[in-house]
């Protein structure tokens, strides 16, 4: 039965071979351009219903705003369509391969969303009476114990909002412990291949900042390192894994060369995934480690945050840490630590990092994550990450220069550089090349230490297959890269932009949107 | 393991192919003293879906929440109905799970975003520019503070007696390790702010003075004095607005003279959520772009020619400046400005000065209503939607007897200055759209009896 046809439509099949003409709209069939909200919507267009204020004598002060704002509202529908139009121009793990090394772009589950939605913690004040939010309370506090177990760390500072939060509150831990026995130390030792957080948040913290060089290993170098302690050395910031993706070997001998000179030792923790129910940071002599929760933990990245970063603390260090805190007392109560009650219970905290607890939306869906792999499922989630990285790095080696592979296995990421690559083709051009093989490009240019680094990080969420597609287009691309292949200098070819003039945007910074008139005004 | 792909068989192949012969070769680097021989002993095994959502379940049920009570609480984080598509948008995987937008070829959804928000921020805080976010007031109080140092070279901040006290604490902890001096005073439970004292303190010493607007007690002044004085002996004004609805009513900060105006931007599509994640919103004169602390979305051109965004001024931050940045953040919050952005939108013009008038004339009449109540007093000449009350008798067990009338009744000055008997029977009690007059009967006919 064909009712359709019945009329006289015929479906023919067009002309393949044919190229396609610019559309009207400049639009691509399922590729949508999108304007600005300022270009398509009006002052007088709102997408909510708000009932009709009663009327009062106004009490502002007499500062009531005349002027107008300037903000264009759109109805729901428009408002709906916009966003959803914006979206479909951003690339997401929930869209495909998302190997941006240091970033830990794993699957978010869904169930994560659905715990933090639940009205009792998406719906609570954080100055309501203790007595009626227990139930949050009990969710930080369950998530610090979890935290504490899982790197065998005396306790843990919850309240910091992001990695970088987190390593300023190390260093402020370290900082408060050297003022409280009165030594005036003053470095900070950070190796070459960090992240430029590192040095950022010691300097914040007033200390000075100095490079310890790291071996042909890609490992910091123990001798030097140990040559430059003394007593002006407060501590040193390492990651491990680090950057290139190695375990560091000598990570409790370093320890134990910095506790001897009286020093601490920061560890950033942006790569625990890797080793997560494998090893404990507390048994390689620790004193403070930040733990991404949307990196290991799995909470959204939201293109850019919200993150957390709660920092493990050895007990050297704990009594430093933020208020406020929540404790459980021996009735199951739990209580919060803040200034009023610090000098009876913490009375040696360095302070208030923020304002409220921190990151109670992703404490939820980091514990709903943690509970859901339970202490088995994470010693599997390092294992199966490694296993990832490692099995890039093996499948690639022969056509990317993997400046570390003979030193042995990687951790949950493979670093490759941009030797052997055609005259004038870099690791840029290969990120781009993957963008049209429809992947988000590795972490390019980082770390510092490898000439054109592309840091892959497959994560343990990934498919044999996946990563069997991934190895051949990664393949694909570096095969035109060193044979000097010119249409990848002009990639990527199929995604909403081509590539942007970054140059442009910094020499004239347009970071608003002004009216075309104003435009011209200001000219 | 429901998350994890990989099945036996594939583990085998791809050691294989490693050439390892099981995976503790791939942790051969680890020292022997710190390998777990098997799962760490005493934490709980995997659970399902269903186990972990009825944990939840159970501990949600132990909280009060706003919705489902009369709900007065404000000072830093505010209860507004938030419309149901602006969930519906941050819950796209393509905004939820993207990464920071360091490919812009393929994260033109987030850098437009990013850029639409930037502008509605500026705007709304009547400045040239704004940053694409912080992670939430008071750290871009204190990175304000950190910025106008920089800029004028000093280190004496003065911070008005009317800023949160959680933001003032946030900027003690960081001063005492930067070597600024922050010069602080407690406000007084009356109508009068403290401006004479900060006119007073400055002088030629002074970096900036730090003005919350309206303030913690919710009274609302007129910057334009202390930016002509601030502005006179070479220091800046920076405004902090906690509750972004009031400038949908009163006038920007920036069109006072305001040069950095910071705020909390949790208000607007983010909810409550036991105070975090929030967003911290950041804007200035353009003139100091340069000095500013964040991420910023900047407009340019693809190959083609076709608009496009990127983040830009990159020079300015840690992956590129490392010790020497203007600030050592990285993550901020672009979920949260994405929520606070699309809120603003389905607003507009007129649903933000809509809804902020429905705010005042609620909270007008509120306090008409409160202060009826023998021996409870309305501090504030002047306020938005948060004033503070005046009670005959100590606040802070007024909440917790309020609690137990399933009243969630403001918060005390008691739990926000504790220890200061000046400030205790002060109660701060925010009246937002979502009280309705039912609720501030009930409120009132509680409040008496428990002050009776």
């Amino acid at each position: 039965m064909n009712a359709i046809n019945q009329s006289g439509w015929k479906p023919e099949m067009g002309n393949a071979g044919e190229t396609a003409p610019a559309t009207f709209t400049g639009n691509k069939a399922l590729m949508l351009e999108e304007a600005l909200i300022f270009e398509i919507g009006t002052a007088a267009t709102t997408g909510v219903d708000l009932a009709d204020a009663p009327k009062v004598a106004a009490r502002l002060g007499n500062l009531e705003r005349h002027r107008d704002i300037g903000l264009p509202g759109l109805s729901e529908p428009e408002t709906v369509r916009h966003y959803t139009r914006l979206s479909r121009q951003n690339y997401a793990i929930d869209l495909g391969f998302f190997p941006l090394g240091s970033c830990t772009m794993k699957h978010n589950p869904r169930l994560n969303e659905k715990v933090a939605r639940m009205a009792g913690f998406a719906d609570v004040h954080p100055l309501q009476p203790v007595e009626t939010v227990q139930g949050a309370l009990a969710v930080i506090n369950e998530l610090a114990m979890w935290l504490i177990q899982l790197t065998g760390m005396h306790g843990v500072a919850m309240t910091p909002k992001a990695g970088a939060h987190g390593e300023l509150c190390g260093i402020l831990c370290i900082k408060a412990a050297l003022a409280a026995r009165g030594d005036p130390r003053c470095v900070i030792l950070v190796p070459e291949s960090a992240h430029g957080t590192n040095p950022a948040s010691a300097a914040f913290a007033g200390f000075s900042v100095e490079n310890i060089p790291a071996t042909s290993e890609g490992r910091v170098d123990l001798a030097a390192l140990t040559a430059r302690l003394g007593p002006d050395v407060a501590g040193v910031m390492i990651t491990n894994p680090n950057t290139c993706g190695l375990f560091e070997r000598d990570m409790k001998a370093i320890s134990d060369a910095v506790h001897a000179a009286g020093g601490y030792v920061y560890c950033d923790g942006a790569n625990f995934n890797a080793i997560v129910g494998r090893v404990r940071p507390g048994d390689l002599g620790i004193d403070a480690m930040h733990i991404n929760l949307h990196k290991t933990f799995s909470t959204p990245h939201g293109g850019g945050g919200p993150g957390s970063g709660p920092v493990v603390l050895s007990e050297a260090l704990s009594p430093y840490g933020p208020l406020p805190y929540t404790a459980r007392n021996a009735d199951g109560h739990y209580t919060l630590i803040e200034e009023e009650t610090a000098q009876e219970y913490h009375p040696h905290s360095f302070g208030r990092m923020t304002a409220f607890h921190g990151q109670m939306g992703m404490f939820t869906r980091a514990l709903s994550y943690i509970m859901s792999h339970g202490a088995d499922g994470l010693r599997q989630v390092a294992e199966d990450a490694v296993l990832n990285a490692n099995y890039i790095l093996r499948s690639l080696e022969d056509v990317l220069e993997a400046p570390f592979a003979h030193s042995g296995p990687c951790m949950h990421e493979a670093l490759f550089s941009d030797n052997g690559l055609a005259d004038g083709f870099s690791t840029l051009d290969i990120a781009k090349g993957l963008i049209d093989e429809g992947y988000h490009p590795m972490t390019v240019y980082f770390p510092l230490v490898v000439h054109g680094a592309m840091l892959v990080e497959p994560t343990e969420t990934e498919s044999k297959a996946t990563l069997d597609q991934f190895i051949g287009a990664l393949r694909s691309v570096a095969e035109r890269a060193k044979a000097g292949d010119p249409s990848l200098k002009s990639a990527p070819h199929h995604a909403p932009r081509r590539r942007l003039d970054e140059t442009q945007a910094a020499r004239k910074p347009v970071l608003v949107w002004r009216e075309p008139e104003q435009l011209v005004a200001a000219e | 393991m429901r998350y994890l792909p990989l099945t036996p068989s594939d583990r085998h192949a791809m050691l294989g192919i490693i050439g390892a012969k099981s995976i503790d070769d791939l942790f051969v680097d680890v020292p022997a003293q710190a390998r777990l021989d098997g799962p760490i002993r005493g934490l709980p095994n995997h659970a399902s879906e269903m186990a972990v959502e009825r944990h939840f379940s159970t501990l949600a049920r132990k909280n009060m929440t706003a919705s489902q009570h009369p709900f007065f609480l404000g000072a830093g984080a505010y209860k507004h109905h938030v419309p149901a598509s602006v969930d519906h948008i941050t819950q796209r995987g393509e905004f939820l799970t993207a990464y920071t937008p360091y490919q812009p070829e393929i994260a033109q959804g987030t850098l437009q975003m990013l850029f639409e928000f930037q502008t509605q921020v500026a705007r709304l805080f009547g400045c040239d520019v704004a940053n694409a976010s912080m992670y939430d007031g008071s750290t871009a109080c204190w990175e304000a503070i950190g910025m106008a140092g920089r800029i004028t070279k000093r280190t004496k901040a003065v911070l008005s007696s009317g800023l949160h006290p959680h933001y003032v604490s946030v900027a003690k902890t960081m001063a005492r390790y930067t070597g600024d001096t922050l010069d602080t005073a407690l406000p007084d439970l009356s109508a009068k702010t403290d401006s004479v004292r900060l006119l007073d303190a400055i002088d030629g010493e002074t970096s900036c003075v730090v003005v919350q607007y309206p303030d913690i007690l919710g009274r609302i002044e007129d910057l334009s004095a202390i930016a002509a004085k601030a502005h006179e002996h070479g220091a800046l004004l920076i405004a902090v607005v906690t509750e972004p609805v009031a400038l949908g009513a009163i006038k920007a900060p920036g069109d006072m003279g305001a040069d950095i105006v910071v705020g909390e931007g949790q208000s607007l599509g983010v909810g409550l959520q036991f105070g975090g994640p929030y967003v911290g919103l950041f804007a200035c004169k353009e003139k100091f772009v340069r000095q500013m602390p964040g991420r910023l979305c900047g407009e340019t051109v693809d190959a083609q020619g076709k608009r496009g965004f990127v983040l830009t001024l990159s020079t300015r931050e840690q992956h590129i400046r490392r010790e020497k940045a203007t600030s050592n953040i990285c993550t901020n919050s672009g979920l949260c400005a994405l929520a606070f952005s699309v809120h603003l939108t389905l607003l507009g013009e007129k649903g933000l000065r809509g809804l902020a008038q429905l705010n005042h004339a609620l909270a007008v009449q509120a306090a008409d209503r409160l202060t009826q109540i023998a021996g409870v007093e309305l501090v504030n000449d002047s306020f938005f939607n948060e004033f503070t009350l005046k009670l005959p008798k100590e606040a802070r067990p007024v909440v917790r007897a309020l609690a137990d009338h399933e009243i969630l009744g403001g918060v005390s000055l008691g739990r926000l200055y504790p220890g200061t008997d000046a400030l205790s029977k002060g109660l701060v009690v925010a009246v937002t759209e979502v009280v309705t007059s039912e609720d501030v009967e009930t409120f009132a006919v509680a409040l008496q009896e428990i002050l009776a």
